[in-house]
């Protein structure tokens, strides 16, 4: 399949995640990410009153949006899909003028230290190299799996037709691309 | 009955959490000098072109230079917001039709030549010897060639400020209201209302000055129009998103009970524009003097309109509604 018909997406088994963080930690030591800030984070919902709890734990970060409004916003047209769909910034381009995260549904968003906005890149450097991304690799628990859903044979488009799943604020309409597995 | 919900996250991104608050005090200064002038644009070239004569008050002719000097002020405001500032020329190596601040950005260059052309033509000859004197030996050929284009094209350059003034403030609040994830923002209203509070606001700044009485009568009624227009935006921004989905009443809520309604009801509906149009009305029927107290709370309930919402979007998200 062509570089230009991938699509890159990430299933997260909210039924795996233990809340380790080790994908934060990963994220953080192979893209520098300085203190005090984070690409991915995790999230715990608990529902209900002790003793009738149920809890669901999720490890997110950019949804790498289909329509994704950061780039439709984006004055300078630093913000960008790239390939596989994967949405980047291009620090050289960005002015910090923080559109896109006043446009971000999910605050995945931030602004660098250095002065540009950053998040996920869904470590295409990585992956361009044959390489998961960081926060996958690390997963204790095999509870991210990052893939082309364009490829039938790919564990991550067979995880999301055997699965049932369900994405972050569908009702934006932006088109998320992090997949939870219920 | 819903069940108990605890949402933890292990995120804390500086002025992003525990909910958006990366737009501060420089872009309510930009929103709010930029929307006053809009509205002088708007105002001084359209009574122009409504009416056979040119500027008759000192105030009116100047005023199209007061607003590229508080557009200006805004401007610097908004590069101080930026987080990447050498990178600003950035604005100009693109533009790009989806983004609302990209058509800013050009409509801002486009303004600064005709906001000058517009004023240059407004003056009367004896301001005219007075600035060809003030004109360095270099620009005097340049100041004459623009003063000659700024007679010979005053039809064109006013039609030309008139769009472009319209421009500006509605895209002010279009920049705000097409993003869907800000749900206190997300109305096609909001251009619209931006746009009728720069006039009104533009119309008190003038209403401040010394005006000849015809300009004073025509401009009392050009701001009490804009006002009622606002107030009218309001109440249909407010009732849509009331009587709209989720997104809506959450957004609906923050200015019908919920932490925006003190501010936004006393310091934009009552003190910026209920009372400022009932002190027109009584000084109508009296046939009272011009007072000052109307205009200044006009400029205050602009500035306050543009402090509210700007907090209250940030504070409104999709993953806040219940």
């Amino acid at each position: 399949m062509s570089a230009a018909a991938k699509r890159y997406v990430m299933t997260v088994d909210t039924r795996l995640c233990v809340g380790c963080k080790a994908c934060v930690l990963a994220c953080k030591a192979e893209n520098a990410v300085p203190d005090g800030f984070c690409r991915d984070w995790i999230v715990e919902d608990v529902r209900g009153e002790f003793p009738r709890l149920s809890a669901e734990i999720r490890s997110e970060r950019c949804n790498h949006c289909t329509a994704a409004p950061c780039v439709k916003n984006c004055p300078t047209g630093a913000s960008h899909v790239n390939e596989g769909g994967v949405v980047l910034v291009t620090h050289n381009k960005c002015s910090g003028c923080k559109a896109c995260i006043a446009a971000c549904p999910y605050d995945a968003r931030f602004v660098h230290p250095a002065g540009y906005v950053d998040k996920c890149t869904f470590c295409l450097h990585r992956v361009r190299k044959g390489l998961q991304p960081a926060c996958v690799s690390v997963c204790p628990t095999g509870t991210l799996v990052f893939g082309d859903a364009g490829d039938p044979s790919s564990e991550v488009r067979q995880k999301l037709d055997t699965r049932r799943s369900k994405v972050n604020h569908p009702e934006s309409g932006a088109g998320p691309n992090v997949y939870f597995l219920t | 009955m819903t069940p108990l919900l605890e949402t933890t996250t292990t995120r804390a991104n500086p002025q992003i959490d525990p909910s958006l608050h990366t737009w501060g005090w420089e872009i309510v200064i930009y929103l709010f000098l930029g929307g006053i002038a809009a509205g002088i644009l708007v105002l001084t070239a359209f009574l122009e072109l409504t009416r056979p004569d040119k500027p008759r008050s000192r105030a009116m002719r100047w005023m199209p230079l007061v607003a590229l000097a508080l557009l200006s002020v805004g401007m610097l405001a908004l590069w101080l917001d930026l987080a990447h500032r050498f990178w600003a020329w950035r604005f100009y190596a693109t533009w790009k039709v989806t983004s609302p601040m990209s058509w800013g950005a050009w409509i801002l260059v486009l303004l600064y030549p005709t906001g000058l052309l517009l004023w240059l033509g407004s003056l009367e000859d004896g301001e005219r010897s007075w600035l060809r004197g003030k004109s360095p030996a270099a620009g005097k050929s340049l100041l004459e060639w623009l003063i000659r284009l700024s007679d010979r094209r005053r039809g064109t350059i006013l039609k030309l400020g008139l769009v472009l003034g319209i421009g500006l403030g509605i895209y002010t609040g279009m920049l705000l209201g097409t993003m869907p994830s800000r749900l206190a923002w997300n109305s096609a209203l909001m251009g619209p209302l931006f746009l009728a509070s720069g006039i009104s606001t533009g119309a008190a700044l003038l209403l401040l000055q010394k005006l000849d009485r015809g300009e004073r009568e025509i401009l009392v009624r050009w701001d009490a129009l804009a006002m009622t227009v606002e107030l009218f935006l309001i109440a249909l921004m407010l009732t849509g998103w009331a009587t709209s989905g989720a997104a809506g009443r959450f957004a609906a809520h923050g200015f019908l009970g919920g932490p925006y309604t003190a501010v936004f009801w006393s310091l934009v509906v009552i003190l910026g524009l209920l009372v400022p149009l009932a002190i027109d009305a009584i000084e109508a029927r009296r046939h009272l003097a011009f007072v000052a107290i109307g205009p200044v709370l006009i400029l205050c309930g602009g500035l306050a309109l543009r402090w509210v919402l700007l907090a209250a979007g940030q504070a409104s998200a999709f993953r806040l509604l219940p």
